[in-house]
């Protein structure tokens, strides 16, 4: 186990040098400058010259190109633009709200959807399967933007059982309140995809031969469910939760906006709005690596659901 | 003849029947046949004949949705198993009878090492240690000739190749010591060679475990080598009940004595082999008289009108369901 989780990082190496070589070029391929965008259209030629030889952009590229690896893989991501801290400053500053909500909407998702599609799949057809393709359609169907706005005005603001603003208080439960909104914004969306693959994952093992054997086996209905089909339906499942942190980040720009959250989203749509391109580089690539990481976890994980994949 | 053993296992007008778009068809249709004591009882027929379906109804292991026991009885040590609930019938499961099945490479969980799965039927239907069942699960590995069991106990199935995998699910049938055991074309995925060894074991077991083996299998050469009686079934139905020799030396159905010609053998070249024209009809499409007599060579007019029943052919225990079978079986 220990070595196939080894090679699963060894393969992520190449996947993050692609991902940066990206990244580079397409910072590259932005028209106009760095040097101007810092400097503003007023600036005189002999200013911009001097910038672009601060920042390395005189340089030919291949050169900037190496710069660019040797500053990345030393967690130099430069400074931001518009506040003046570094990348890696700005990031360490959001990134425990954005990791309380990323772990409370995977949880959501996974605690509300994985029992709703396991009992789908066990009475197909019967009223509980249609409410799991109702609540999962519905999740489906619902931008993260509108869903947002709907629960605020429902939970926050007619029934006003949470705060419609994320309170910057530090009591443990004021920050719970503020954090279960968001979290079931994005829950739900993970939710909806997680019922809709485990009911369809778990119809397909309940047919297997395997769960014949079990049953005449003496097998009581339960443990057949938990024991024998659970884990080797679970492998799709970790596929959509694994895929799905990858949307997370898009729909936490969203999420964070709407609650007035702090975090990855709101920060690099600041980023945006504020044209700071050296944060804006810097949360690309930090986004880049947070992907490759859950994907090689979700590798990882495969492995330890089942014994198969460890061999091939 | 004097003596009558209870038998191990009785089935009474047993009826299963499948739903086809919204209408129920009988795919097990009114079998009555005993298992006895020791007895392995062998239950042959081509694919769709209902043998499979047969041993499936017994142990009440058909899909939920679709399949149905309309009737009959499964008599088991006093018991009627069709009316027996659901947990009741668990602790049956595995325990006084068992199963196995014909796809080795598809019949054991993937995520379940070899030994956790022999060992699961022990502690549901005996209880005790984990330890002590990992124990048994070795002792009945060695039991079945698995090389190095003790390393093997561990690994998982697709580890193992198919023959080694149907030992397997012979270590897990045998892990409660069941009376009767059903055998569902258990070689019929494997090698020849495989093949041999397998069904030497199953003989071998039975005698030392005191077993009743209901073996359902479409290849007649087996049944010769393993059988005390046959059972021939032809959609849904027994069409011939005899002893293995009896029914060798002297088939009375034309539809066995087709089978018997379609058989290869070593000492015939296959240019003698005759295969039967036609095919099984389907579920929904069989005949009211007799099911086998649009295939049949020797049927008379009232055969395509008239339901035959299963009655004695004159030889004490050989029944047919052949009113017009020709004197001194049909060779």
């Amino acid at each position: 186990m220990i070595s196939f989780a080894f090679k699963r990082l060894l393969l992520a190496v190449p996947t993050l040098l692609v991902m940066l070589t990206a990244i580079f070029v397409l910072v590259r391929l932005v028209p106009g400058d760095a040097a101007s965008v810092i400097l503003g259209d007023q600036a005189t030629e002999a200013s911009l010259r001097a910038m672009r030889a601060r920042l390395g952009l005189d340089q030919p590229i291949q050169v900037q190109y190496l710069h660019f690896l040797a500053e990345v893989l030393t967690g130099n991501l430069g400074q931001s633009l518009s506040s003046g801290r570094t990348v890696v400053q700005e990031v360490l500053l959001v990134l425990p709200s954005t990791i309380q909500l990323t772990l409370a909407a995977v949880t959501i998702g996974i605690v509300l959807g994985l029992p709703l599609g396991i009992l789908a799949a066990l009475g197909r057809n019967s009223w509980i399967d249609y409410v799991s393709r109702l609540v999962s359609l519905l999740g489906l169907s619902f931008p993260a933007f509108v869903s947002g706005i709907l629960l605020l005005i429902v939970f926050a603001i007619q029934l006003g059982w949470f705060p419609v603003l994320t309170s910057d208080s530090t009591d443990p439960l004021e920050r719970l309140r503020s954090l279960a909104l968001p979290a079931l914004n994005l829950g739900l969306i993970l939710m909806a995809y997680v019922v809709r693959v485990t009911r369809s994952s778990m119809l397909g093992v309940l047919g297997e031969d395997y769960i014949r054997t079990a049953r005449a086996k003496g097998v009581t209905p339960t443990r057949l469910v938990m024991r024998h089909a659970l884990r080797n339906g679970l492998i799709p499942v970790v596929t959509v939760v694994g895929l799905y942190f990858g949307t997370l980040i898009g729909n936490s720009v969203l999420t964070e906006i709407i609650f007035n959250r702090p975090g990855l989203g709101k920060l690099i749509f600041g980023a945006l709005n504020a044209r700071d391109y050296t944060l804006l580089e810097g949360l690309m690539i930090i986004f880049a690596i947070c992907v490759i990481v859950v994907n090689t976890l979700t590798d990882i994980t495969y492995g330890l659901i089942d014994p198969r994949v460890k061999y091939k | 003849m004097t003596s009558f053993p209870r038998p191990a296992l009785d089935l009474r007008n047993l009826r299963t029947e499948f739903r086809i778009r919204d209408r129920w068809y009988p795919a097990v249709r009114n079998v009555s046949v005993s298992l006895m004591p020791n007895e392995t009882l062998a239950v042959v027929g081509e694919s769709g004949s209902g043998k499979s379906v047969t041993a499936l109804s017994i142990l009440r292991l058909l899909p939920h949705a679709g399949a149905r026991i309309q009737g009959g009885e499964v008599l088991f040590e006093g018991q009627d198993l069709v009316t027996l609930s659901e947990r009741e019938m668990s602790s049956i499961r595995g325990n006084s009878i068992a199963m196995i099945f014909q796809e080795p490479m598809t019949s054991l969980n993937p995520t379940m090492t070899v030994g956790d799965q022999i060992a699961e039927a022990i502690l549901i239907h005996r209880g005790g240690s984990r330890m002590q069942a990992k124990a048994e699960a070795l002792r009945l590995l060695e039991e079945v000739k698995i090389p190095s069991p003790k390393s093997r106990l561990d690994e998982y199935p697709h580890q193992f190749s198919g023959g080694m995998r149907q030992r397997v699910m012979i270590a897990m049938a045998l892990a409660c010591h069941p009376r009767v055991l059903l055998a569902d074309e258990p070689t019929t995925a494997l090698d020849v060679t495989i093949q041999a060894q397998v069904l030497s074991q199953l003989e071998e077991l039975k005698q030392a475990y005191g077993m009743s083996m209901l073996f359902i299998t479409h290849n007649l050469g087996v049944v010769a080598q393993i059988a005390d009686r046959v059972a021939v079934m032809y959609a849904g139905e027994i069409v011939e009940l005899a002893t293995v020799d009896a029914l060798f030396a002297k088939p009375m159905h034309p539809y066995t004595a087709a089978l018997l010609r379609a058989m290869p053998r070593a000492d015939r070249g296959t240019e003698n082999l005759e295969p039967i024209p036609g095919s099984v009809p389907a579920l929904s499409a069989v005949p009211a008289g007799c099911s086998y007599a649009p295939r049949c060579p020797f049927k008379e007019r009232t055969c395509l009108d008239l339901h035959p029943e299963l009655v004695s052919s004159g030889d004490p225990g050989h029944l047919v369901r052949c009113p017009v079978r020709p004197v001194g079986g049909v060779h």
